[in-house]
């Protein structure tokens, strides 16, 4: 074939190395799609924002724009769900689980919120992690029914931006010096045991004396714990930090500050109420 | 005489280095300003040695200068096994974190690697590549030797240096943070010295070239070299902070420069990769397939088309940003357009083969070079339809552009080169043949298969995840976290990442067969003599 377009075509006459090249022509479907391309090209411009101009640039002759184009979509979802929306933002808390209509778009409204804004941390199957509670069990820092994780929501937790944030913090028993380390070695000792075996069960007794002085005011006697301080339950083996001798040490001799942002400042109450919704039927709500 | 005015240039270079390493504000700064004073240092003993001994002039100008083109295929087949070896690795960090390892932790994780396995196979690889092809292709066709005697030793040293210094500063943290501009600002200087002179030894050679027409591969070549030094010297405009530290501050903010940063970032694809690539696809496919070119029309044509289109394409890397949709609507147009100028280029490749596809069977080398020419004709069409606005809203972000990126660079740009290597090498070193053609296509299979597991996987990860984003539910509220489109990406990952370790395997195999070929294939007699072919 190639002799057949040497002697056809023939070539332009050069040779460079040893290399020729020939004088085919350019396929006719290749020059008429490049043509059609440009065609096409033409049009579209014409029909799309496209040519700049001194202060502007032409705007087409669909009108069309990007962001009206997003805007447009976001207007046509907001105006579908307007009437649920106001709905989920003004009735009683208590009283979204008994809508089963309410409660769905709620529980959906919800998750959307939570993978977008509290995944980060507690995990997109709200799992949580190290130092970030588990939101699927029944173990509550601040209260589990629907007001209580309403409220945590929307002030967040040990933040400076909301005043009605939740706050309390434990003492840094070792570091500033509260307890003597061979005490806290007790103490640490003693909370083992509440929930299962204690690293040495001979400072099992002077533990629960270090106990009844120092932690009892927030942990209650039992070691039950007390939702209005946010003082955990101790008795339940569930930690957020870890209930190994160490990490109850370090915890004992440096306390711990876990935050959480105040949603309010960039939630809509419906997206707040929602999101507490949606947490509030995982598993654990109350 | 001119051994005294070298020894003042590098004796002042290494004492400049010295006191910029001592003032140094930043490790990577320091790093480099030690690199430097080692090489100057170096070259300056070096230079004492020779200085004084009687120079043997031997007339070498009936020769092509074929020793640079030499290390330049040396070091593009050792860069070449650097960046698979970074990609392959941090396509595992990808697939499984702890990878990231925690002692490596600000060397050695992710985004420290990244770049550096961009830039070795772009930069070190594909650039290295370019510019020992080119050599060799512009003496050829215009049958002269280079021109400006050591200049273009100069070249290829100083290139090299530039990808040092560039991949020592990533691994210790100094970069511009902008996509395959990432070295900092005096690392960019040195590099518009070594380009300038690489203009200067390409046109030189051409203008004293002995053949009356400039042969189209060199069109090619030379738009590259012009193209790449205007992209460069605009999208590097940045004032250091400090003489003695590495940050600078770029001087176009927000959508300016993110716009100057995908103007440069596409026609780096456009030029470097594509043109500078064609170039070398106009030489050695007609002389490997021992063709004439199919159509010199269509080259003209598609040249010109090429090179004026591709420069208006960079806007479609930014629809739906902040960018104007004014400037996303050329982008795409341009886009479209593009696609036919792209395919002449394959087109001339592949029908070049005409009357010649038997060689398909028999010969490894034309195999690559085809498939290369098929990858290339691939994305070429895959770029423009990303560049659709709605295709884009879909596409972006995702790692189906990851995938396209590889199936030009590693279907396109690495078979090319590896073709051009087999050609080269016997021819360099003076070889009968390569030393071993099943593994050759042993090369081909494991290198071809490599990328098809790589392209598969990222279109399946990149549409999957496209999809999972945009999913929302009867409310119209978002269904999908971030981290679920992670985890769900996971084992398309690992088929990546082997295939990844397909394609390194295939080029250790190269570089094994060509190490053989020039120590063990029969030799032939030297053909690097001037011979004008008109």
């Amino acid at each position: 074939m190639s002799k057949d377009l040497k002697e056809k075509y023939g070539t332009t006459g050069h040779s460079w190395d040893g290399i020729e090249e020939l004088n085919t022509p350019m396929p006719r479907w290749w020059l008429w799609t490049f043509y059609a391309c440009i065609f096409w090209a033409v049009l579209y411009t014409i029909a799309f924002p496209a040519w700049p101009l001194i202060t502007g640039a032409t705007p087409g002759v669909l009108g069309f724009s990007t962001r009206g184009e997003v805007a447009e979509e976001i207007a046509a979802v907001e105006q579908a769900n307007m009437q649920i929306n106001q709905q989920l933002a003004s009735v009683e808390l208590t009283s979204i689980a008994g809508d089963p209509e309410l409660n769905q778009y709620a529980v959906s409204a919800g998750a959307a919120v939570f993978k977008t804004w509290c995944a980060q941390c507690h995990g997109s199957g709200a799992a949580g992690a190290v130092g970030y509670p588990n939101l699927l069990d029944d173990d509550w820092l601040w209260g589990g029914d629907i007001e209580a994780i309403h409220t945590t929501v929307t002030h967040g937790i040990r933040n400076d931006t909301d005043p009605d944030a939740r706050y309390s913090q434990m003492p840094a028993f070792g570091t500033d010096d509260l307890l003597e380390d061979a005490q806290i070695d007790a103490v640490v000792n003693y909370v083992m045991s509440l929930s299962g075996e204690p690293q040495d069960a001979g400072l099992v007794s002077e533990g629960a004396e270090v106990f009844a002085e120092n932690c009892a005011s927030c942990h209650m006697e039992d070691g039950t714990g007390d939702r209005e301080q946010g003082a955990p339950n101790l008795t339940d083996a569930i930690w957020l930090y870890g209930g190994d001798y160490a990490t109850l040490k370090e915890t004992v001799e440096k306390a711990r500050f876990g935050v959480m942002p105040n949603w309010n400042s960039r939630l809509t109450e419906a997206q707040i109420r929602a999101v507490a919704t949606y947490v509030h039927q995982l598993g654990g709500g109350e | 005489m001119t051994n005294y005015f070298k020894l003042i240039v590098l004796g002042l270079i290494t004492l400049l280095a010295m006191i910029a390493a001592n003032f140094a504000r930043d490790l990577a700064y320091m790093v480099n300003a030690l690199t430097i004073m080692l090489v100057a240092g170096g070259l300056f003993l070096w230079t004492v040695r020779k200085t004084g001994e009687p120079v043997k002039k031997v007339d070498l100008s009936g020769e092509y200068m074929d020793g640079v083109v030499r290390y330049g295929v040396v070091a593009t087949a050792l860069w070449g096994v650097v960046g698979f070896a970074a990609g392959t690795f941090i396509a595992f960090q990808l697939a499984f974190p702890a990878l990231n390892f925690e002692w490596a932790q600000g060397y050695m994780n992710f985004a420290r690697l990244r770049p550096l396995h961009t830039s070795a196979v772009i930069f070190a690889f594909g650039g290295n590549a370019l510019i020992a092809t080119s050599f060799y292709v512009v003496q050829r066709t215009s049958a002269t030797r280079l021109w400006g005697g050591n200049l273009a030793w100069f070249v290829f040293w100083g290139y090299n240096l530039f990808i040092v210094l560039a991949a020592t500063g990533y691994i210790l943290g100094a970069t511009q943070s902008k996509e395959y501009a990432e070295p900092e600002w005096y690392v960019d200087w040195w590099l518009t010295i070594v380009w300038v002179c690489y203009l200067a030894v390409f046109l030189g050679t051409i203008i004293k070239r002995k053949e009356p027409h400039i042969y189209v591969a060199n069109w090619f070549y030379l738009s590259f070299i012009v193209t790449v030094a205007m992209l460069h010297v605009v999208n590097n405009l940045a004032i250091p902070v400090s003489i003695f530290g590495s940050k600078s501050v770029q001087v176009f903010a927000g959508v300016q420069d993110a716009m100057t940063q995908w103007w440069y970032g596409h026609n780096a694809v456009g030029f470097f990769l594509t043109a500078g690539f064609l170039g070398m696809m106009y030489y050695f496919i007609p002389k490997q397939a021992e063709k004439p070119v199919y159509s010199y029309k269509l080259s003209i044509i598609h040249f010109w088309a090429l090179i004026f289109i591709y420069i208006w394409a960079g806007p479609h890397h930014l629809h739906y940003t902040a960018l104007p949709d004014w400037a996303s609507t050329l982008g795409m147009v341009f886009s479209v357009v593009l696609w036919m100028p792209s395919w002449g280029g394959m087109i001339n490749g592949l029908m070049t083969l005409s009357g010649a596809w038997d060689k398909l069977r028999t010969d490894p080398v034309i195999r690559m070079m085809v498939i290369a020419v098929g990858f290339y004709g691939m994305s070429t069409f895959e770029g423009p339809m990303m560049s659709i606005r709605a295709v884009n809203s879909l596409s972006h972000y995702t790692d189906w552009t990851i995938g396209h990126v590889h199936s030009g660079a590693l279907g396109w740009n690495g078979m090319i080169t590896f073709g051009a290597l087999y050609f080269l090498v016997p021819k360099l070193w003076n070889r009968e043949r390569l030393y071993s053609l099943s593994m050759v296509s042993w090369h081909f299979w494991l290198a071809t298969i490599g990328i098809v597991l790589y392209a598969a996987a990222m279109w399946v990860t990149g549409i999957m995840e496209g999809l999972m984003w945009r999913e929302v539910d009867a409310n119209g509220f978002l269904v999908n976290s971030f981290a679920d489109t992670v985890a769900a990406k996971f084992p398309m990952y690992v088929v990546r990442g082997l295939g990844g370790v397909l394609y390194i395997s295939g080029a250790i195999i190269m570089c094994i067969n060509l190490y053989l070929t020039v120590r063990k294939a029969p030799a032939v007699e030297a053909t690097n003599q001037l011979v004008p072919a008109e």
